[in-house]
């Protein structure tokens, strides 16, 4: 009832409906109530897209599953279709090992970054610095693959020894991509830390850097942790850069130095051929990486909520 | 005291190290990929087509490919991922439940991986729908991947309008609607336009998706059934096949550049943009 009278009052102040406002009143009304309904299906089409990846990813991939057991598949280290043998024990150690070996060195660098641009440098510094890690995180992964390809398992190869293509030059490519993860949201919640923190703590006499270190860092915890688990989730679900310089043997890596296959490099390097049973693990991998994803994901949501997006942006 | 202080210099050198860390690995990255890859440019290289798999001729096709793709993707989720946008923020009730599950999903679609993606684009789009191996195929896979970037990106510049803009356009007698089509939409106008340039960087660096939805045929794509190949996909395919390092390097500096414009065009419709806001 109000809301109507609220319209009549529009209608009556709105020029181009004094000739017939009854008329174009209630098909305004129809007007409006369509715009609202395609509205809502916009809105919807991300349930959907869900939904049917979810779905169509399950469909396919679960059959195998259900015929070897997850338990085999997901532990068992033999990997060769040929013979009918579909374990991606090999795989999924690799991605672990290659995600722990990016993780390592870029949790320290990413973190004293961060704490540089939030804390110590000039704000002018702080805002190139962050104009040049957007950059980095602009860059496609597909690139950082052949920088990794041309530079890197090269240098290793004639300073470290065996084929360069290994775990070592991997992490290494993968830490770099991470990187921009790392910091932005780790700086974003360092920002967002209240300033009586900090001034409380420098009126009681500590340093600045004690300051830092006691009360800034861990004020910013649950941000960390967050910009970690994402960095995380980028770096298993990585394909490019890491399919291009890891040398993809389906093995478990005895040294840094040796090749590994990454449960996302197995898919695109088979993809493109398989068929049957083999084209169905490829999907099941496929759904092992979705559910880990998405877990991570759902679990910064429900544990460590800062406000930050989810992604490369 | 002195000496926490001198610790403390210490431990502020190691802050600045790691800084300098990060600028050197991106100017060492961009610098390479400039260097070594100036002299493989030529017309010929960007206006002729791949031949022999790519180890002879340019990379013409690929480019159309690239643009095409990036073009119908940006298409498909512009006017998808605004209205979403406009939906959450402007009629979806603050504790809406459907708002919340549509806000939850953005945020897990942009977390899965390109070759979740691109598995998906596979069953569906390329064999459930059997669009095949094609442009069309490509493009959606590679929409719904931008949807939650073109979303977010439009809800933030719509949630800085100030009030009264969507007070004083209703009591002048406009409907919701066009409210928000002639006062809302073009505030928000720059926010949305960042939104689209980083979703276009995201489209030219695609790769692994691609493979699996699009195809890697080096023809020209006639219509949006046929298969094309990107710039990305042929910069994998030179590298690891070992075809053409030349070739390689060409393809790598053009998308260098074409993301150091995108990067630049970026900051500067943000920088408009916050202008805009105060």
């Amino acid at each position: 009832m109000e809301e109507a009278l609220q319209n009549q009052k529009i209608n009556i102040l709105a020029p181009t409906n004094q000739l017939s406002a009854n008329h174009s009143h209630s098909r305004r009304r129809r007007g409006e109530k369509a715009i609202e309904k395609i509205l809502v299906l916009c809105a919807a089409i991300f349930i959907l897209a869900i939904f049917l990846i979810t779905l169509f990813i399950f469909a396919k991939g679960m059959p195998l599953i259900a015929k070897i057991g997850l338990g085999d598949f997901l532990f068992n280290t033999q990997w060769s279709p040929t013979k009918g043998m579909y374990g991606i024990g090999s795989m999924f150690i690799g991605s672990v090992l290659i995600t722990l070996g990016a993780l390592i060195w870029t949790v320290p660098l990413g973190l004293s970054t961060a704490i540089l641009m939030a804390e110590i440098a000039p704000p002018r510094i702080g805002t190139i610095l962050g104009n040049l890690i957007n950059l980095l995180a602009g860059i496609p992964s597909v690139v950082y693959g052949f920088i990794g390809l041309i530079v890197i398992v090269p240098f290793i190869r004639e300073n470290l020894g065996g084929n360069g293509m290994s775990l070592l030059a991997g992490a290494i490519i993968l830490g770099i991509m991470i990187l921009p993860t790392l910091i932005n949201i780790s700086r974003d919640s360092l920002l967002a830390v209240p300033r009586e923190y900090k001034e409380g703590s420098l009126a009681l006499g500590a340093t600045h850097f004690q300051t830092i270190s006691r009360v800034m860092v861990p004020a910013a915890k649950s941000g960390i942790i967050t910009a970690v688990v994402l960095g995380m989730g980028r770096a298993i679900g990585e394909t490019m850069a890491v399919v291009m310089v890891t040398g993809n043997a389906a093995i478990i890596p005895g040294s840094i130095l040796e090749p590994v296959r990454t449960m996302t490099s197995n898919i695109v390097l088979e993809m493109g051929y398989a068929s049957g049973d083999h084209q169905t693990a490829l999907f099941a991998t496929g759904m092992v990486l979705f559910v880990f994803i998405v877990i991570l994901n759902l679990s910064i949501n429900l544990f460590a909520k800062g406000g930050q997006g989810i992604g490369r942006n | 005291m002195d000496v926490t202080k001198q610790k403390d210099k210490i431990i502020y050198a190691l802050f600045w190290l790691s800084g300098l860390i990060i600028v050197a690995i991106l100017v060492s990255i961009i610098g390479y990929v400039m260097v070594k890859g100036i002299s493989s440019i030529s017309l010929a290289f960007l206006l002729e087509a791949p031949r022999r798999a790519g180890a002879q001729g340019g990379i013409s096709t690929t480019i159309a490919g690239t643009v095409y793709l990036t073009v119908l993707a940006l298409l498909i989720a512009v006017p998808i991922g605004v209205g979403a946008a406009v939906y959450l923020e402007e009629y979806a009730h603050s504790q809406s439940k459907f708002a919340s599950i549509v806000n939850l999903t953005a945020e897990t679609l942009a977390g899965i991986p390109s070759i979740v993606f691109g598995l998906f684009g596979f069953v569906f789009l390329v064999i459930f729908l059997d669009l095949g191996w094609s442009l069309l195929s490509g493009s959606i896979t590679v929409a719904i991947m931008i949807l939650p970037t073109i979303t977010r990106t439009a809800q933030e510049a719509i949630l800085t309008l100030p009030r009264e803009y969507r007070e004083n356009s209703l009591a002048l007698g406009a409907s919701k609607w066009q409210t928000i089509w002639k006062v809302i939409l073009p505030f928000a106008l720059p926010g949305i336009v960042t939104g689209i340039i980083l979703s276009i960087g995201r489209a030219i660096g695609e790769t692994a998706a691609l493979i699996l939805t699009a195809g890697s045929s080096l023809g020209m794509p006639m219509s949006v059934f046929d298969p094309a190949r990107t710039m990305s996909v042929h910069l994998y395919m030179l590298a690891m096949e070992g075809i053409s390092m030349d070739r390689a390097f060409g393809t790598a500096f053009l998308i260098i550049i074409l993301i150091l414009i995108i990067n630049y065009l970026a900051n500067l419709s943000l920088r408009k943009f916050s202008q805009a806001v105060r």
